[in-house]
């Protein structure tokens, strides 16, 4: 019996596998995450709204104030990724701390941070767009692909 | 299998980080570290440093020194295992380098434990450790990377166990071993290694329990290595489709660990999480006379970043290593 149970001892189908773990494993909870990351996302473009205004009302046209409400959201995550807060956040906040500017920002510094220790050259630079840079390949790509697009229906 | 002269438990130690040191298991530990730098410049350094005194704190317990020791069996979760590289450079004593992923700690017992029993050792000093960061920064994101982790993540210990194995003297005895079979079944999620690891630790639970015709409640605790809560039902389904049913005397080290209120989501993880629980709480409550019979069993999930990028899903393996107290063994 010993050895005829041995041969088998663990024979269960991949598929069946597969149902069991889905059934014991945790669901993010989808609800909570998509109002956190509303409130949050909200907020962050909200609150660039409030430093574009500021920076038109100081003088600045609306490009530049732009620019400048970027800088400051970009020093603001960078700031709070060196001070270890902006990862607290985004656990709470999920995508409404990604995806505005900001999440850009955490994602260049964080890097630069962690791989400080390997030296400037092979550390920092090689490293600081480890995140950042997909999303620049790819955004840049969409980009062509956008422009030739146009150019294409203008020929028309 | 089986030990003729079942190598004893001379001394055991722990060292854990912060986080760890604030869990539920906190005060069973030698060291608690204050800072996850311990005052190095960078996180291999710290967990080089946390294993060396590990190392020599074993020692120190058994009143031996590395002159004593015929083999150093020892391994961690950085590329090329270079803290336990490193620290055995520091101690002088040969060396096997081990690499089981999270099941370091126990494939270093058995291991330990083979060589003694079949004569080719007096001494074996074997240990593992992890390091929340050097894992992280390899395995997943840069540590203060914004992003939510999935509630089926683990956290990575920090911390190093050690032990001094002796061919005589007093102390618990390693009795069997079970080395575990690679198993995967087809689980590719890299933030979910419970369910990657638990058809290895099922099946080899399994075998060992055939090996020695015994039941689960031969055994005042079954622990294994670092499933989380998730792959420690798993296990118990898994087991309940053989017809073994598994009791409250089940648990898994990563669960011990934590509290649920540490956000750690689904428990502890890496070779630190067995090696210290092991260390730490299991022989010391073994020693205090709480446990009679232990089986340890480490779970490793056998992936790299490389394997999980290219699409390969995750081989899990586990080893089995039975403990009993002195005087209730054979």
């Amino acid at each position: 019996m010993v050895t005829k149970t041995r041969a088998n001892s663990l024979e269960v189908d991949k598929a069946n596998y597969e149902t069991l773990v889905q059934q014991v494993k945790p669901k993010p909870k989808v609800l909570r995450n998509s109002v956190l990351a509303f409130l949050m996302g909200g907020a962050i473009c909200a609150l660039g709204q409030i430093c574009i205004s500021f920076f038109k009302a100081q003088g600045l046209a609306t490009q530049d104030a732009v620019l400048a409400t970027s800088m400051v959201l970009v020093f603001l995550a960078a700031l709070l990724t060196g001070l270890g807060i902006y990862n607290e956040m985004a656990k709470y906040a999920g995508a409404g701390m990604i995806v505005p500017i900001t999440g850009f920002a955490n994602s260049m510094v964080a890097p630069a941070m962690e791989f400080r220790s390997e030296g400037m050259v092979f550390g920092v630079g090689a490293r600081l767009f480890m995140i950042a840079g997909p999303v620049l390949v790819f955004g840049i790509v969409a980009a062509w692909l956008a422009g030739l697009i146009t150019y294409l229906c203008t020929l028309g | 299998m089986a030990f003729q002269q079942a190598p004893v438990i001379l001394s055991h130690a722990s060292i854990v980080g912060p986080k760890e040191g604030e869990g539920p298991l906190g005060d069973v530990f030698d060291k608690v570290l204050e800072d996850m730098y311990y005052e190095e410049s960078t996180w291999e350094k710290a967990e080089q440093k946390i294993f060396l005194e590990t190392m020599k704190l074993a020692l120190a317990k058994a009143q031996l020194t590395t002159d004593d020791m015929d083999y150093l069996l020892a391994g961690d979760l950085t590329n090329q295992i270079i803290t336990a590289n490193f620290t055995a450079r520091s101690l002088a004593i040969p060396f096997i380098g081990l690499y089981g992923a999270c099941s370091t700690m126990y494939e270093s017992l058995a291991l330990g434990s083979m060589l003694i029993d079949g004569g080719y050792a007096k001494y074996v000093l074997v240990g593992a450790s992890s390091h929340f960061a050097t894992a992280e920064r390899q395995f997943r994101f840069p540590t203060e990377q914004g992003v939510q982790r999935a509630m089926s993540a683990q956290r990575t210990v920090t911390g190093a166990g050690a032990i001094v194995l002796g061919a005589q003297g007093e102390g618990p005895r390693i009795t069997h071993a079970t080395i575990g079979k690679v198993i995967d079944f087809g689980q590719g999620d890299a933030s979910d290694m419970g369910s990657a690891m638990a058809p290895a630790a099922a099946d080899t639970f399994l075998r060992h329990l055939q090996d020695r015709k015994i039941s689960p409640d031969f055994y005042s605790i079954i622990a294994t290595g670092d499933l989380g809560k998730y792959g420690r039902q798993l296990v118990v389904k898994l087991c309940e489709q053989q017809e073994v049913f598994l009791t409250q005397s089940y648990t898994d080290c990563g669960i011990l660990i934590f509290d649920e209120s540490q956000d750690t989501h689904a428990g502890g993880s890496g070779c630190g999480c067995s090696a210290v629980v092991t260390c730490g709480h299991l022989l010391r409550e073994m020693e205090q006379g709480r446990l009679t019979r232990i089986l340890g069993i480490g779970t490793g999930a056998l992936l790299s970043p490389c394997s999980s990028q290219q699409g390969e899903t995750i081989p899990g393996i586990a080893h089995a290593v039975a403990i009993e107290a002195s005087g209730g063994g054979r």
